[in-house]
């Protein structure tokens, strides 16, 4: 890749403290807005930089940004999700402890964009040494005059928090997150109204993914063209990627959206291969929630193209033959996994999860988890094959939010590309592996 | 304003901008109607959560005929001008309930031959109707012990659905707030703070608006299936509600207290705890005559009231 956006610095000691993070180059970004855009300004580089939500959906993030209201005279919000708890996705964590003072300069940006005052981080509980890093950066950015009243004389004033959740998946949804950012139950909101129109504390907020915001700073720096040049159709930029599983160099990777999947994996730059001695048998591309795809339909799509890491190339062929590029949460499996028992792992996940609200995926996630139980250690029927199918496809698309759906597509992809695996589970009475 | 034209199962029907679909379908009546498990038109926010009323959008409106991609909870959703709704007509939001009534029944006990709701059940009408003939689950249900909420209240968490209404009524029309959800997902439970007694005014509400048996009047509790006693409307003059209820009699003797209800199973108004709990002689009450009960029910079957029943023997609503 020719230039790293979002890593490039990483491995620099001491990026975490104020002085090294500057003497980079850091809070340019900040400067030349604050003397030369106007917030709309910053949301036309945006805009033009094409750059994607990384929490997982994949939202235009300049598209987001305007659909808030600026006309109203409440408040606005920005809020950074930091609430990554996804099975196999760990990316904004490494930004967050490595680099805090990119996330917090990417909040600026975005904060004067919209037009916020006072905004949040909102960090996985989990996270709380993470937290001790983030808030010590904001301390810092304050000393040094890029947080608080008048910054750096410009007349534009913000004030930014960091907030621990609870240690609850759910609040990385992001109306359950300001639900919890307000002192509350972290339960999804009913949508419409979105949070851009009713956001935090009944006013226009926006809520971007860790990843998303830590792009502004080298966006504004650049150019949105700039960025826009980087990646391939409308999958622009870089994407962290966290790989983990059967790969001999697991960890996370900055690539170029675009790059082939089989070099993701194979290449030394990258993941490396197969564990020695091993070969591909399945990868779950984005994040738990995503279909689970064989090594042949991640490789190559069901007409024979060759897979790449963007939104476009890993949707191919829809969830018959295709996937989704999530969240970046990369897991990889080597013919030693027994798909049902990672499904079972899953499915007990989204199961403690769920937050309760609606029944089909607080009554439904159970009740695949203890099917799936029941088939992995041998008491299984073929029966019970069609009822998860069953199951999954009235969750799907029936509940508040989209956590219904992330438990129901490893479920309904897992039996339709290893149907035969659960089935040798039944006939065998037991695990065959 | 002008009203909105929105067609639900081919009845069509003009709504005020604003209007639900599950209102809109409500002012038509009868079988477009619906079910309903957690929306309460007397409590705001209510709705959204059982999904039991999810339908069909085939036509969002006449600017955007776009149907709408996901099934939606018509109680949460607003109508827009030329909106075509499927209710009863859609195979697929039939398959749907279906599938959504089996959700709320796998953990549900089962135990109507002890539970005081039965005859007046939500659940059971919705099972009745909705629900398969045999079960798919073969797995332990949750449970908890039965708690006192409060000495008038018994919880059985084992049947609740979590439909919320319990919540809203503590949170709208009680004061100091003791009551709401713990935990989460299956697990999460209907309680209050650190077993907290709830007291005051207004909290035996949480019973009458309660669609299962999981919130029952200890008062009444194991005195006599309900079928078996007699409602009538009754009203006394009260300091602190309009004291319109409805005395459910046995002989000479009134078992239970609670507010009217009107066909979807709501509350007319909501009544104090004086008099639901503390009024149970008939000197306490002026009686109006016999209640009719609107609602499909067991409660119905009773003949206490002479139905109206047309030429092709089908009873009226
Ligand atoms: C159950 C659930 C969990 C989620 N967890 C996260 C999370 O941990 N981090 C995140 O950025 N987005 C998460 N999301 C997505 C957010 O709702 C939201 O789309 C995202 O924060 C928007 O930011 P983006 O546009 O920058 O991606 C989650 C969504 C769901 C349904
Ligand atoms: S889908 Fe699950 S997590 Fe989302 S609101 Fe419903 S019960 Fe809660
Ligand atoms: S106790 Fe009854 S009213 Fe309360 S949430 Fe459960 S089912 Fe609903
Ligand atoms: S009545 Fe609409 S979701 Fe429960």
């Amino acid at each position: 890749m020719a230039e790293k956006i979002l890593l490039k610095n990483i491995d620099v000691p001491g990026l975490a403290s104020f002085e090294v993070y500057r003497k980079l180059g850091g809070y340019s970004a900040v400067e030349k807005v604050l003397k030369n855009f106007t917030p709309d300004q910053v949301t036309s580089e945006v805009t033009k930089s094409g750059l994607r939500g990384r929490g997982g959906a994949g939202f235009p993030a300049g598209m987001k940004w305007g659909f808030i209201d600026k006309k109203t005279n409440n408040p606005r919000y920005f809020v950074c999700n930091f609430d990554e708890s996804e099975p196999g996705t760990f990316k904004d964590r490494h930004i967050g402890q490595l680099n805090p003072h990119q996330l917090i300069e990417g909040m600026i940006l975005g904060s004067y964009a919209l037009g916020a005052r006072t905004s949040y981080i909102y960090i996985r509980g989990e996270l709380f040494y993470v937290l001790r890093i983030i808030e010590k950066a904001i301390a810092e950015a304050y000393k040094n005059g890029f947080l608080g009243e008048n910054i750096l004389g410009s007349g534009y004033s913000l004030d930014l928090y960091c907030q621990p959740g609870a240690g609850a998946y759910i609040c990385g949804e992001e109306t359950a997150l300001l639900e919890s950012l307000e002192g509350k139950r972290g339960n999804p909101r009913i949508k419409p109204p979105f949070p851009a129109v009713v956001g935090l504390y009944g006013c226009p907020t926006v809520v971007n993914n860790v990843e998303t915001i830590a792009a502004l700073p080298w966006i504004i720096n650049n150019g949105g063209e700039a960025y826009s040049a980087v990646g391939i159709g409308n999958s622009k930029g870089t994407k962290l990627i966290s790989a983990c599983g059967h790969i001999n160099k697991p960890g996370i990777y900055e690539i170029e959206l675009g790059l082939p999947v089989e070099e993701f994996i194979y290449s030394d730059e990258y993941c490396g291969g197969i564990r020695p001695g091993h070969t591909l048998k399945a990868v779950v591309a984005g994040g738990s929630s995503v279909p689970i795809l064989p090594a042949n339909l991640i490789l190559k799509t069901a007409e024979g193209k060759p897979r790449l890491m963007s939104y476009e190339s890993l949707s191919e062929g829809g969830f018959q033959s295709g996937t989704m590029l999530g969240s970046g949460g990369f897991i990889v499996m080597d013919e030693t996994t027994c798909i049902v028992k990672n499904l079972l792992t899953f499915a007990k996940f989204y199961h403690h999860e769920s937050c309760g609200q609606c029944s089909p995926c607080r009554e439904g996630t159970g009740w695949m988890e203890k099917i799936l139980h029941r088939i992995e250690s041998g008491h299984g029927t073929m029966k019970d094959i069609d009822l998860l199918v069953d199951i999954s496809k009235h969750i799907e698309g029936n509940t508040i939010c989209p956590l219904g759906d992330a438990a129901a597509w490893p479920v309904a992809s897992a039996i339709r590309h290893f149907r035969e695996e659960f089935e040798e589970h039944v006939k065998l009475q037991k695990c065959p592996f | 304003m002008p009203l909105l034209k929105v067609t639900i199962d081919n009845i069509e029907v003009e709504v005020e901008a604003g209007t639900t679909i599950m209102n809109a379908a409500r002012k038509i009546g009868g079988s477009v109607v619906p079910p309903a498990m957690c929306y309460y038109s007397k409590l705001e926010g209510s709705g959204g959560y059982c999904r039991t009323c999810l339908v069909k959008v085939s036509q969002g409106s006449f600017k955007d005929n776009r149907p709408m991609p996901k099934l939606v909870a018509s109680c949460r959703t607003p109508v827009q001008d030329g909106m075509v709704v499927q209710n009863r007509t859609s195979p697929e939001v039939m398959d749907n309930r279906r599938a959504i009534t089996e959700f709320l029944l796998i953990n549900h006990p089962l135990d109507c031959p002890v539970c005081d709701q039965a005859g007046e059940c939500h659940l059971q009408d919705l099972s009745y109707e909705h629900g398969l003939e045999v079960t798919r689950t073969e797995e332990d249900r949750r449970t908890f012990d039965p708690i006192d909420i409060g000495d008038l209240i018994k919880l059985h968490m084992n049947r609740c659905i979590l439909c919320y209404r319990c919540v809203k009524v503590a949170d709208q029309i009680t004061d100091g707030r003791v009551h709401g959800v713990l935990g989460r997902g299956d697990h999460s439970e209907i309680s209050t703070l650190i077993q907290k007694a709830v007291d005051n005014d207004f909290s035996g509400n949480m019973i009458d608006v309660c669609p299962v048996g999981a919130l029952t009047d200890k008062t009444f509790r194991f005195k006599s299936r309900v079928w078996f006693t007699r409602p009538f409307d009754a009203h006394r003059e009260c300091s602190k509600c309009c004291g319109k209820t409805v005395l459910w009699m046995k002989g000479e003797e009134i078992l239970r207290v609670t507010g009217r209800k009107d066909k979807y199973g709501e509350l007319e108004e909501f009544i104090c705890n004086d008099c639901r709990f503390e009024h149970k002689e008939n000197v306490d009450w002026i009686v109006e005559g016999p209640r009719k009960i609107e609602r499909h029910s067991v409660i119905s079957q009773n003949h206490y009231e002479k139905l109206d029943i047309p030429e092709d023997g089908e009873e009226t609503e």
